[in-house]
């Protein structure tokens, strides 16, 4: 008869949270910015069709790294409670608050539950309201761990890196094209070995979406094409792609529809929420 | 022990239909999954009435009157019965108006819901085929006289035009070309805009066409609410362009309909039609 080895509860918890942070590090950051009209999200990703960012709800956004099969079901959950109580009670009852309490709850009964993997994957939930005082950042981490954010959120790979970098430069009511240039540079800010370098992304390894208040319609999300994005950040010299070992989870590979960097921007792709 | 998770079922891959969702995680929330007693319910909840639309190029107007009903009694002069699908489409209701709201809630959920579960949005013939699913599934109610007769128009960015889907309690869909009436009011409004209705009009002349076909509807069906004069409530028209969907504002509708009224002091039946078409079809 076989005897399992004992493992303390310490150990097997700190081993679970290893996992997952490793794998969550090895794909690349996302940031959250706000801005004077609303919420800013900017990531790398060279993917049109796997996203990182999205919509929940009229006002609520949903913005992950990690694995994506993961962070892909958590958002469809998201999207499923939202409309399920927007449609029973009405759409102003749908808050980012009772979704991140959702979230929180999952990932933490996963996190600690035996039998099952933890989840690889960190995520944001943020809310506009009408003015920057109302806007809410909720960051969950994979343990389902929540923090309320102020300001600005980073998450992923080099997130420690990046959220100094915002730290230093972030300032409270910028406009959309000041916040963006912050949001950009902070990505490409990396440092190895007390050395820091700065990198320009190119346009087209960018996924950038707003929670724009100024907004019309009641849906308040959008998406910023590249042909925009090129315009708001105007000239900033050379682009440099990233590294290559950064590239694990799906998302982050470039896929074969990623454009290259002198191919014509595209920005064909049906607008889910067009650019206002 | 209670699980404070979300239900396995809302992280299921798979279904990107929010009533296909709901008959499974929420039936008694669907309209059409109540059972009724036996027996006709038709005169205890109010009815909404006339609906139009029309096409012009680049786009379509759909109009409707104000008025619900309930046997000889005005049970509302405000009522709202053409509503936003999406951003590129309209629905307008004929039938009981209770039921038919929620219908359109349900719809507009059920577009919302697809669009961001799928990342794109849902082709026209996929909308109509939607909103036919969710007619049919009220089909037991409209049997016992609670049925709800929608008209589906949207601007088909495929295409590039402006298109028109008919019902009927079943679920079946047609579609119009050029125009389409629904409601008790519809035969009359027909009439009117089938005398009025050219290839050719521009975005205005087509939304005074839609308040004409709906003042002829009001002239001759009692549950049909024409202009209010006295209260200043004008049909509620949306028009649909290939920039989306707009409710025009009061005072624009107010202007067209002061205009078709003043007309309607000169000459009560409305403008004159030919009575024989010159040259080509003009239609």
């Amino acid at each position: 008869m076989s005897m399992p080895f004992y493992v303390s509860p310490e150990q097997l918890m700190k081993d679970r949270a290893d996992f997952a942070r490793k794998g969550i590090a090895r794909g690349r950051s996302l940031v959250a910015v706000q801005y004077a009209d609303g919420v800013l999200f900017v990531t790398e990703n060279p993917s049109r069709a796997l996203h990182k960012v999205s919509e929940i709800y009229d006002r609520i956004a949903f913005a992950a790294v990690g694995r994506y099969n993961e962070f892909e079901n958590l958002r469809i959950a998201g999207v499923r409670l939202a409309d399920m109580r927007g449609y029973s009670y009405d759409r102003r009852d749908v808050t980012g608050r009772g979704l991140a309490n959702a979230y929180a709850q999952t990932l933490g009964t996963i996190f600690s539950s035996g039998g099952e993997k933890p989840y690889e994957v960190e995520i944001l939930v943020a809310e506009v309201g009408s003015n920057s005082d109302e806007d809410q950042i909720y960051r969950l981490t994979y343990e389902g761990r929540v923090a309320d954010e102020h300001g600005y959120a980073a998450m992923g790979g080099d997130a420690e890196t990046v959220a100094t970098y915002l730290g230093e430069h972030y300032t409270d009511g910028s406009s959309l094209d000041a916040a963006l240039a912050v949001a950009v540079a902070a990505l490409g800010h990396a440092t190895e070995g007390g050395e820091t370098t700065d990198r320009v992304i190119p346009v087209g390894d960018l996924e950038v979406a707003v929670l724009d208040r100024t907004r019309s319609q009641p849906r308040k999300f959008a998406r910023i094409m590249p042909a925009r994005l090129d315009a708001l950040l105007g000239d900033r010299g050379p682009t440099e792609h990233a590294p290559a070992e950064h590239d694990r989870i799906e998302a982050d590979t470039p896929s074969l529809d990623a454009p290259s960097p002198d191919a014509p921007q595209d920005s064909g792709e049906p607008p889910v929420a067009p650019p206002p | 022990m209670t699980d404070a998770r979300i239900p396995a079922a809302y992280m299921q891959p798979g279904i990107s239909s929010f009533s296909d969702f709901l008959s499974e995680q929420a039936p008694d929330l669907l309209p059409a999954r109540r059972s009724l007693p036996a027996g006709s319910a038709a005169d205890l909840a109010p009815h909404g009435t006339t609906i139009v639309a029309a096409t012009f190029p680049g786009g379509l107007v759909m109009a409707g009157d104000r008025r619900a009903t309930m046997g000889n009694v005005i049970a509302q002069r405000d009522i709202e019965k053409v509503f936003p699908a999406d951003e590129y489409s309209v629905v307008g209701i004929a039938g009981t108006a209770g039921l038919a709201v929620e219908m359109v809630r349900l719809f507009q959920v059920e577009l919302e819901h697809y669009e961001k579960i799928e990342g794109s949005i849902l082709s026209l013939d996929g909308k109509a085929n939607r909103l036919s699913a969710l007619i049919r599934a009220n089909l037991g109610m409209a049997m016992q006289g609670l049925a709800v007769v929608p008209m589906f128009a949207g601007f088909d960015l495929d295409l590039g035009i402006g298109r028109i889907f008919g019902y009927d309690v079943t679920g079946g869909r047609h579609e119009e070309r050029h125009f389409f009436t629904v409601g008790s009011g519809s035969l009359f409004a027909r009439g009117a805009m089938k005398k009025l209705y050219r290839e050719d009009l521009s975005e205005t002349e087509c939304v005074t066409l839609a308040v004409q076909a709906l003042y002829d509807a009001a002239d001759d069906d009692s549950a049909t609410g024409g202009p209010d004069l006295t209260r200043r409530i004008f049909p509620v028209v949306w028009v649909v362009t290939v920039d989306g969907g707009r409710k025009l504002s009061d005072e624009d509708v107010a202007e067209i309909a002061d205009l078709v009224v003043a007309g309607r002091m000169q000459r009560p039946d409305g403008p004159n039609a030919p009575l024989l078409s010159r040259g080509e079809e003009s239609r």
